[in-house]
């Protein structure tokens, strides 16, 4: 750990690194929640996995891959509300044609560009060879990000909650699905270096989780999982580093053992106190 | 006395089959309203028109003389159980607290007052102890008490609400009945989605009795009357009175 602090004083790259990485799981986090609470961590997956085109596209083009990977996020996210509200299809069903379409695309569209390094970066991620601008434009998105949750927290919390009522009162539901949409989209794309296309699902949507586990209020629950998404984000980078392992599986998988204490230990929810519970009770009972 | 209410020639269909045909009807003001009749009647259908959550085909819907979009804020709407999600991170007060959420317009917060007033109307349903449990922790009538106080928080003239009793203990159903029989009589008025025709004649003073059309509306004592209900549930009560001839 030592060496991990020595380094990060003197090396610039570390420390852009890791000012990315907190960044990254924050903002996946705080969105992480929203998407949790309204059943769309397939979609959220999907998502993420449907910019590559988009990125793809950006890189032909030689144009911010940000304008590209939001184009095609709310394209399929636009197809797939057609496809399910327009047949017999079912939501989940839909989300799987389209964003693996969309991920062949691209897949399909880098090959074409004959760059594998690029392709091998993007669907994993390397923060650790995060350049300046990129980290920038990473700080950039997700204070825009977080400054919409802020903004919209109480549309966000009331059409998560009970969708019926906000729109019986009058607020746009489906605007607000799609507006998150987008905010997903723009996670996907300040999360490409860090942790990749393929992962970031797991940022998504497992600190989130984590922190649903601990709490019964939302805001708590949104500050909490941006908390665990950055402690996930240093673990990682620190095992990144300090034993050359893929930053992006690094993370995820501290963020993973962080789920798994939660599972076990969480006050209200957790597997140990359950158990403590029940056994309690059971001695009641038999007295 | 105010029309609360106005519904003229409503077709409502899903994908081609009909829910609803030709219902006309009007609700003044002070009223505690039943819809009642089989499954499958068109019962939700009907209040979810109302609120202009599902297109209607043809005809016309007026809620205190204007159209629904323009009332929005004047109606409040307790939802069925079943479509709630119990395990949302949210407590009691909080819920009650989205009561006070379509006043207050965007980027506004709910203030001191708005709190204040929240923690008023769940204190009218008797649940002020169990203000900072997690929603999913409550009993089905607390539940359901709590949706209550939230319709109240949002200080409607129209409240309407899906099926409140279902799942709901006997203490809970008479808490309920009690504030919407008040509401009532303070001018405001009330439609209730009810299955159970027993309690019809003790809860309601109207009824509109659906079976797709509109069989009949009115005065209770005037609609729960064996030939018409017999219309709306298709002879299901002839057929058992015949059952019991045969035993």
């Amino acid at each position: 750990m030592i060496n991990f602090m020595d380094a990060l004083m003197f090396y610039g790259f570390l420390q852009k690194a890791l000012i990315t990485s907190i960044m990254v799981g924050i903002i996946c986090g705080v969105i992480g929640c929203f998407i949790i609470l309204r059943g769309m961590a397939l979609m959220g997956d999907a998502i993420s996995h449907a910019v590559l085109p988009g990125v793809a596209l950006s890189y032909m083009l030689g144009i911010n891959f940000f304008f590209g990977a939001v184009f095609f996020g709310v394209l399929t996210s636009l197809g797939i509300g057609f496809i399910s509200q327009n047949s017999r299809i079912k939501n989940d069903v839909s989300i799987g044609i389209m964003f693996t379409a969309a991920f062949a695309t691209g897949i399909i569209m880098i090959t074409l560009m004959k760059s594998s390094t690029d392709l091998y970066h993007i669907l994993f991620g390397n923060v650790l060879a995060v350049r300046p601008s990129e980290m920038w434009s990473t700080l950039i998105i997700g204070v825009f990000v977080l400054v919409c949750v802020y903004a919209f927290y109480k549309e966000l919390l009331v059409s998560s909650f009970d969708s019926t009522m906000a729109a019986a009162y009058g607020l746009p539901t489906r605007v607000i699905h799609y507006f998150l949409m987008t905010l997903l989209t723009l996670v996907t794309v300040a999360s490409l270096q860090t942790v990749g296309i393929v992962l970031v699902v797991a940022m998504l949507i497992t600190p989130a989780a984590t922190a649903y586990l601990l709490t019964n209020r939302l805001w708590v629950m949104i500050f909490l999982s941006a908390g665990i998404g950055v402690l996930a984000s240093i673990f990682g980078l620190y095992f990144s580093y300090t034993y050359n392992l893929a930053s992006g599986a690094a993370i995820v998988l501290a963020a993973t053992v962080l789920f798994v204490l939660a599972f076990v230990f969480s006050p209200k929810q957790g597997l140990v106190f359950r158990a403590i519970k029940n056994v309690r009770k059971r001695e009641l009972l038999s007295r | 006395m105010k029309t609360a209410i106005a519904v003229n020639g409503l077709y409502v269909s899903y994908y081609g089959s009909e829910a609803l045909k030709n219902v006309s009807f009007t609700v003044e003001e002070g009223n505690l309203v039943g819809i009642i009749g089989p499954n499958g009647a068109g019962k939700s259908t009907l209040l979810k028109a109302l609120l202009n959550l599902i297109q209607k085909e043809k005809g016309e819907i007026a809620i205190l003389g204007k159209t629904i979009k323009e009332m929005r804020t004047k109606v409040a709407y307790v939802p069925q159980r079943s479509s709630i999600d119990w395990d949302f991170p949210i407590t009691v007060i909080d819920t009650v607290l989205l009561g006070t959420y379509p006043k207050l317009g965007i980027f506004k917060r709910p203030k001191k007052i708005d709190k204040a007033f929240a923690h008023e109307c769940l204190e009218k349903v008797g649940m002020t102890e169990l203000r900072n449990r997690q929603i999913g922790e409550l009993s089905g009538g607390q539940q359901q008490r709590v949706f209550l106080a939230r319709a109240l928080a949002q200080k409607p003239e129209v409240y309407l609400l899906d099926e409140p009793f279902v799942g709901v203990d006997v203490t809970s159903e008479e808490t309920i009945i009690s504030i919407l029989k008040q509401l009532r009589d303070i001018g405001k008025t009330v439609v209730v989605v009810h299955h159970d025709l027993s309690k019809a004649t003790a809860y309601f003073n109207e009824l509109i009795l659906l079976n797709k059309e509109l069989i009949d509306f009115g005065e209770v004592e005037k609609v729960i009357r064996p030939e018409v209900l017999d219309k709306a549930y298709n002879n299901q009560f002839s057929s058992l009175t015949n059952l019991e001839v045969k035993a």
